[in-house]
């Protein structure tokens, strides 16, 4: 593969010695795409279709993030608040102004927006400080939002969230192409219709803003990027000016974050704290960004599909552990479904001290480097 | 700003004025002097409580540097021990007997602290030891620990709100005019200033707290005297996260209704006060908290949808302000 051999001079002596790693994490990630790409073919039923879903946008949400902590050392707790942001305002305009295109163009753009200047804002104020100071400032930021959709539920639902329709394009009663009977007709036993451009829709998307985030990471920027995360002094001697370059990138992070929640909402056809704000889906971003590899897209995607078939497979098989060993004291309650979030964050402990590179680190021999 | 300005306003006091300014501003706009009192005893007594809990995670990442994301999970196994203790009480509580009512309170608050006290010594030596000096891993590794420990949490105690049974003899008010505090205010103000003048003696009367002011302000230097800061740092580490238990005790005992959420709201709480108060002091702690809990109380009689971002908006002013907080101990 031609990527390998185009990488910069200085890790050159690194990947002749593990040159199959980076292969083997470049093909793992093509299936991915590949499998994702088919996925309606390959997967009919609806709950595979879910989490089909699911991974895609969160492949985004998860790079996106891996732009903060993985290129640039910044650590925020506050992307899932872009995230709702973009999800609030595709959900109260659909909501309002009735299912659209008009109403996911308007909704979207004023939750980017709105994510934009919250993102300028947290940044210029708080960048300056140390990386701790950050953190806790974004996390502050983070759960204030999240009371205040709960709080102002005349326009977000509070805490059950809203329902709403979406664009009747999107809709499985949508025939995209009919056969000679005025049916959807069938690919590969699949119906044509609008749910498959829905899905359609989210892949592609998906797809163009995870190769838009590969080229910003192969940029200059993402070369400075990765200067100020090596030696922030350094980088501020040369001459880059340290807090310029970390509030762009958090911006850069938080208007596709925002765009990430678009996509969401538009998906699921619901939007509440759970999907989008809460801290739940904080812990998932981290453990995925860091069981994935931080410092490398190809993690993000590792990571996702790792955790999401984990949440939606690996719960079934905690249940039948539980029940299989419901005789013995303490272990049904420690294999008790609802305990997963337990194992995963005694994994992600584990892994944050032996595997700080994560899977996609390790393998593409990056993991001497801290 | 003239100089002479400034300097008059350090001479009252600088930046210990801001409470008064605060609630002077609020007692304007509130109007009633009995209502105003309210508010301010129990702004007083939340801001107290809050000290409890954030003084120890100001003072350990002073001395080492160390910011715990996990210094919440000492406050709900606080909170859930208290609770546990004083249900198991039983009458000792509920009867009118005072002696024994605060002999129960006394226990439940003496179980979280030693709870805390060694669970600190556990998850400092297993947690946050091997990541010293390095701020990405440690926020990544304590999280993590956050999220073991609030399992573990809901794995003992449950899903489910559980009540928590107040001491006969502090419930009910105290009625002087028209104003009415709650006594149990009361017995948290005091219990925290308590606390406050203890430590405040004991970082700047005894030995130990010269070694931990000086290991504040300069690490290295005190380690080339010959002194073994690791060692402190335990030390303040167990003493921070009991602090962090009693004060979730304490928080049990005042809501009366607890569930597993109490950890990461008093986390806000607890980040906004260090950053507002500078990291590394207590006297900044204990001036953030007192802030906030003030400004919790008279925002949410003022306005009550926005009680929780008046403190959000309050710290982004002063990090405006004072972009190291208040009164920081160590700077950058």
């Amino acid at each position: 593969m031609s990527t390998v051999t185009i990488s910069n001079p200085i890790t050159t002596t690194a990947q002749r010695r593990v040159p199959a790693g980076r292969l083997f994490v470049y093909a793992i990630v093509l299936a991915i795409g590949a499998v994702l790409m088919f996925a309606p073919f390959l997967f009919p039923d609806v709950r595979a279709q879910e989490v089909a879903a699911r991974i895609c946008v969160f492949i985004v949400l998860v790079a996106s993030y891996d732009l903060l902590i993985g290129y640039t050392g910044i650590v925020s707790f506050a992307h899932t608040m872009f995230f709702g942001l973009g999800a609030y305002g595709t959900a109260i305009a659909l909501k309002t102004m009735g299912p659209g295109f008009d109403a996911i163009l308007l909704g979207g753009s004023l939750g980017v927006l709105a994510s934009l200047v919250l993102a300028v804002l947290i940044g210029l104020l708080s960048l300056r400080v140390k990386a701790i100071f950050f953190a806790m400032i974004t996390l502050a930021a983070a759960s204030v939002m999240m009371v205040l959709a709960s709080q102002f539920f005349e326009y977000t639902g509070g805490e059950d969230g809203m329902t709403y329709t979406i664009p009747r394009f999107f809709s499985p009663a949508n025939t995209l192409i009919a056969d000679e009977n005025g049916k959807a007709i069938r690919i590969f036993g699949v119906a044509a219709n609008g749910r498959l451009a829905l899905y359609y829709f989210i892949f592609l998307s998906s797809l163009v803003l995870f190769l838009a985030m590969l080229r910003i990471v192969a940029s200059p920027l993402g070369t400075v990027l990765e200067a100020i995360r090596e030696n922030e002094m350094r980088a501020e001697a040369i001459g880059y000016r340290v807090v310029a370059y970390r509030t762009s990138i958090f911006c850069i992070g938080a208007v596709i974050a925002a765009l990430a929640g678009i996509l969401r909402a538009v998906w699921l056809r619901y939007t509440g704290p759970d999907v989008t704000l809460s801290f739940d889906i904080m812990i998932d971003l981290l453990l995925m960004v860091v069981i994935g590899g931080m410092g490398t897209m190809m993690g993000a995607v590792i990571g996702v599909v790792i955790m999401t078939l984990a949440q939606f497979y690996l719960k079934d098989l905690m249940a039948s552990g539980a029940a299989a060993t419901s005789n013995v004291p303490l272990l049904p309650d420690l294999l008790n479904p609802d305990r997963w979030l337990l194992w995963l964050g005694v994994l992600f402990i584990l892994l944050v001290y032996f595997f700080p590179a994560g899977i996609a680190g390790t393998l593409m021999g990056k993991g001497d480097h801290k | 700003m003239p100089k002479n300005l400034s300097s008059i306003f350090e001479r009252f006091g600088g930046v210990m004025l801001l409470p008064v300014a605060l609630g002077l501003i609020a007692f304007v706009l509130i109007g009633r002097p009995s209502t105003w009192i309210t508010l301010t005893a129990a702004g007083l007594a939340m801001g107290m409580m809050i000290f409890l809990m954030a003084s120890g995670l100001s003072l350990i990442f002073g001395l080492m540097d160390v910011l715990n994301f996990g210094h919440s999970a000492f406050v709900s196994f606080g909170a859930f021990i208290a609770a546990s203790v004083l249900a198991w009480s039983g009458v000792w509580v509920s009867g009118g007997n005072a002696g024994l009512n605060i002999l129960a309170l006394m226990s439940a608050i003496a179980a979280a602290t030693a709870f805390g006290a060694l669970a600190g010594w556990a998850f400092e030596r297993i947690i946050v030891k091997p990541v010293y000096k390095d701020h990405l891993r440690q926020i990544l590794i304590t999280m993590g620990a956050l999220i073991v420990a609030e399992e573990l949490i809901l794995m003992v105690w449950g899903g489910a709100p559980i009540p928590v049974p107040r001491p006969a003899v502090l419930t009910g008010s105290l009625v002087i005019g028209d104003v009415a505090i709650e006594v149990y205010r009361i017995f948290a103000f005091v219990l925290g200033l308590a606390v406050y003048i203890a430590m405040h003696l004991a970082l700047n009367r005894t030995r130990i707290g010269l070694l931990i002011r000086a290991g504040v302000e300069n690490r290295e230097m005190v380690e080339a005297l010959g002194f073994r800061v690791d060692r402190l740092f335990i030390a303040v580490f167990m003493a921070g996260s009991a602090l962090a238990a009693a004060g979730g005790a304490m928080w049990a005992g005042y809501q009366g209704l607890i569930t597993t959420a109490i950890g990461s709201e008093m986390m806000i709480m607890v980040f906004i006060v260090v950053i507002i108060g500078g990291l590394g002091s207590i006297e900044g702690s204990l001036l953030g908290a007192i802030l906030v809990g003030l400004m919790a109380n008279y925002v949410a009689f003022l306005f009550p949808k926005m009680s929780l971002a008046s403190n959000m908006i309050l710290m982004m002013a002063i990090l405006l302000w004072r972009p190291f907080g208040l009164k920081p101990a160590v700077k950058g």
